[in-house]
């Protein structure tokens, strides 16, 4: 996977395509008007930046990133709505986010660095219910399954943006996102991180100080995951119900992270799009397009015959009718095996991380994880 | 996809109503509170019991391919929607007597071959290409099938029988006949132990113990435990490693099949969602008990049943999840590696 060099002019070109798209959109066809789902790509590529900091360039697995993003999503609701008291404006309530993320991050964070590999994965994961079962029960304050609403729009300097303001917002975000990550990566504590993912100790015996790290990796990705919860929210006017953050969305966000490239912030962004892309652009069309095929044959067929066939053909029929012929039916299934194919053919996703040095083949760790009885 | 994490959060209800059940056809309604502790326990350690028998497949497979096998649950779930389809095919839920202890016994049998079947193939298609990748992406892939499982559930729960109601609500929870009905079995003082608590000890208790002497004694065993130890090692002295993989994973499905019978015979709702409940139940035990390690894998789905059914008792049900998983992250910050699990060396 050694990684060719990299022209620096294309993701410059991509952000100028993308700042553009919204003026070319009314010249584009139906199929191409893709500003709304392309926003959506924004939300999650920020998520899923944050997450790779945590588990791409830190190496710890996180199954719950979407709490984070719930808590920012009900920080920014609690702080802007008008039914509360503090009714921020936009940007103040984004740093209110942001810090209140942060201060998540290091409230699971801390607690936990003795906890370790797939361990950790699953107190991350556990974090994840807990918070959306708070959010849900803990309804006199979070209003439950009604969600918080109305809220503000994104404004700038006091103007709220309409759709295309907020698009061009959020890739700004997304950007500023991604050359901060970057930026993170190069630096001192960024290096401390890698060094942390590939050998711990080699890494305390050099200095660093693997908790103080690790602390400060949760916080920056639970400050980001939460930013992206409110980006969320405040386009929708809606904080939505606790469950819109749950295991599913967490999923999401790491799949991102590895089929984009584990611990690549280009490859993240990158994963984001086809991630995203792929579930709210080429599947729904998919699905169209399968849906419609699927209905035109199931008219096109004849009329029950006599006998056992036409029987078997009658329960085909009405099965194709119950569930088959609805196109959203087929969603998770294509989903699904596009993610196992993916694996397959590019298992080190789309574009990896220069890497630091080839991996030997790891040998299973002695009495690691021997299955004694 | 978020509809469908709230489809969950209903059918987590609506297994719920089972456990509060329990103690209705019990006494008058007037337990005092010991009985009321008694019975929530016989409640908990049986449900504790099934979630043991599907943890022993997560922790199988995580201790020979390092793999927290996504798609166990939803396995066990297309094994109840094979569970109900057979009942219906065959009217089990007609027979009674001796026919019915016959058909029950086939129907857990034809139920673990399928699962275990099913997750063989699964590991041949999706895993067995990336056994040299890296762990995460081997997670995806296990993550992709499961979408794909629970997408054949909904496909399944459609098909136009009567025990799926016509199949004109394919996502809507379906009703699992009680082939063992919630009646009493016997009393221990005033605690009642019901037919299906019955039921779960006669399934459960002889599969582990068949399973431990699988392990211990058989060369099968040898073979797992040597791969799961060191594959390089175990290849090199002539084990054929991907068969052995194989045989974890046919023998981790079949035993979630097991349980997933009995699960919808216990809690008598079936449903495309109800994997994402049983496998995390399930693999929080297999984790909490010390993943990769058998007795650990019975201990944590013992104390995650009975945790549920006290909190159910005692609390209120909405807080179960949240309380489980705070004692399950409570026992990892003190134990982090789990109440059974060898303790992770660091390199030296």
């Amino acid at each position: 996977m050694a990684a060719a060099r990299r022209n620096p002019w294309v993701p410059v070109a991509g952000l100028a395509a993308l700042a553009a798209w919204p003026l070319l959109e009314p010249a584009l066809p139906a199929w191409l008007q893709l500003g709304e789902p392309l926003t959506e790509v924004f939300v999650y590529a920020i998520l899923a930046l944050g997450l790779n900091v945590l588990t791409g360039f830190t190496g710890l697995l996180n199954l719950g990133v979407a709490a984070f993003a719930a808590i920012g999503a009900y920080a920014y609701s609690i702080a802007t709505c008008e039914v509360y008291p503090f009714q921020l404006g936009f940007w103040p309530a984004l740093a209110v986010t942001g810090a209140v993320g942060a201060i998540a991050g290091f409230a699971l964070g801390a607690p936990t660095l003795r906890v370790r590999g797939d361990y950790l994965a699953i107190v991350t994961l556990g974090f994840g219910e807990i918070v959306k079962d708070v959010l849900v029960n803990l309804d006199a304050i979070t209003k439950g399954t009604q969600g918080i609403n109305p809220l503000p729009p994104p404004s700038i300097l006091g103007t709220p943006l309409e759709a295309r303001g907020q698009y061009w917002l959020y890739l700004g975000f997304v950007a500023a996102t991604f050359l901060g990550v970057r930026a993170l990566e190069r630096s001192r504590v960024g290096r401390a991180w890698i060094s942390i993912r590939e050998d711990e100790l080699a890494s305390r015996a050099m200095g660093i100080r693997p908790d103080r790290a690790k602390m400060l990796a949760f916080a920056t990705c639970a400050a980001l995951a939460a930013l992206s919860g409110a980006l969320l929210v405040s386009r929708l006017s809606s904080s939505g119900e606790p469950s819109n953050y749950g295991f599913e969305v967490s999923i999401i966000a790491l799949c991102i992270v590895i089929v984009g490239g584990i611990g690549s912030v280009r490859g993240t962004l990158l994963g984001a799009f086809v991630m995203v892309g792929m579930n709210s652009i080429v599947l729904v069309r998919l699905t169209e397009v399968l849906g419609s095929g699927a209905e035109g044959m199931a008219a096109a067929a004849p009329a029950a015959d006599a006998g056992a066939p036409a029987h078997a053909w009658h329960f085909v029929r009405t099965w194709a009718h119950n569930v088959l012929l609805t196109p959203t039916n087929w969603k998770f299934l294509l989903f699904g095996l596009a993610l196992v194919l993916m694996m397959i053919f590019r298992p080190q996703g789309i574009l990896p991380p220069r890497a630091v040095h080839e991996d030997p083949p790891a040998p299973a760790p002695p009495g690691g994880g021997e299955a004694h009885a | 996809m978020l509809r469908a994490a709230a489809a969950a959060e209903q059918l987590a209800i609506l297994a719920l109503a089972r456990a509060d059940s329990v103690p209705s056809f019990a006494a008058d309604g007037a337990l005092s509170p010991p009985e009321v502790f008694s019975q929530q326990l016989v409640t908990g350690l049986s449900n504790g019991m099934i979630i043991a028998l599907i943890a022993i497949g997560y922790t199988m497979v995580y201790g020979i391919v390092e793999l927290i096998n996504f798609a166990h649950g939803d396995l066990c779930m297309l094994g109840a929607f094979f569970a109900l389809t057979a009942v219906g095919a065959f009217a089990l839920d007609g027979a009674s007597g001796a026919g019915g202890v016959v058909g029950l016994v086939a129907l857990l049998v034809a139920t673990a071959a399928f699962c275990g079947a099913l997750n063989w193939s699964i590991n041949r298609l999706a895993y067995r290409p990336l056994r040299s990748a890296s762990k995460l992406s081997l997670l995806v892939a296990a993550i992709g099938a499961s979408f794909v499982l629970v997408n054949l559930g909904l496909f399944w729960g459609g098909l136009p029988m009567e025990v799926f109601a016509g199949g004109t609500s394919a996502a809507a929870p379906k009703a699992f006949p009680a082939l063992v009905e919630p009646k009493p079995a016997f009393t221990v003082g005033d605690v009642i132990v019901s037919r299906p608590d019955v039921l779960v000890l006669a399934v459960t208790v002889p599969l582990m113990l068949a399973l431990t002497w699988l392990v211990r004694f058989t060369k099968l065993g040898k073979a797992m435990r040597a791969v799961a130890q060191n594959p390089v090692a175990a290849a090199l002295m002539g084990i054929d490693v991907e068969r052995v993989i194989g045989a974890t994973f046919f023998i981790g499905g079949a035993l979630g099949g097991f349980a997933t019978v009995v699960y919808s015979i216990y809690n008598q709702t079936v449903g495309f969602q109800m994997g994402y409940r049983m496998g995390m139940d399930a693999f929080i035990a297999a984790v909490l008990g010390g993943i990769g390690n058998l007795p650990g894998a019975v201990l944590g789905g013992l104390v995650i049943g009975v945790v549920r059914a006290m909190s159910d008792g005692y609390v209120e049900a909405r807080w179960t999840n949240a309380i489980v998983f705070g004692i399950l992250i409570l026992i990892l910050v003190f134990r982090p590696s789990g109440l059974l699990g060898a303790k992770l060396r660091e390199k030296v």
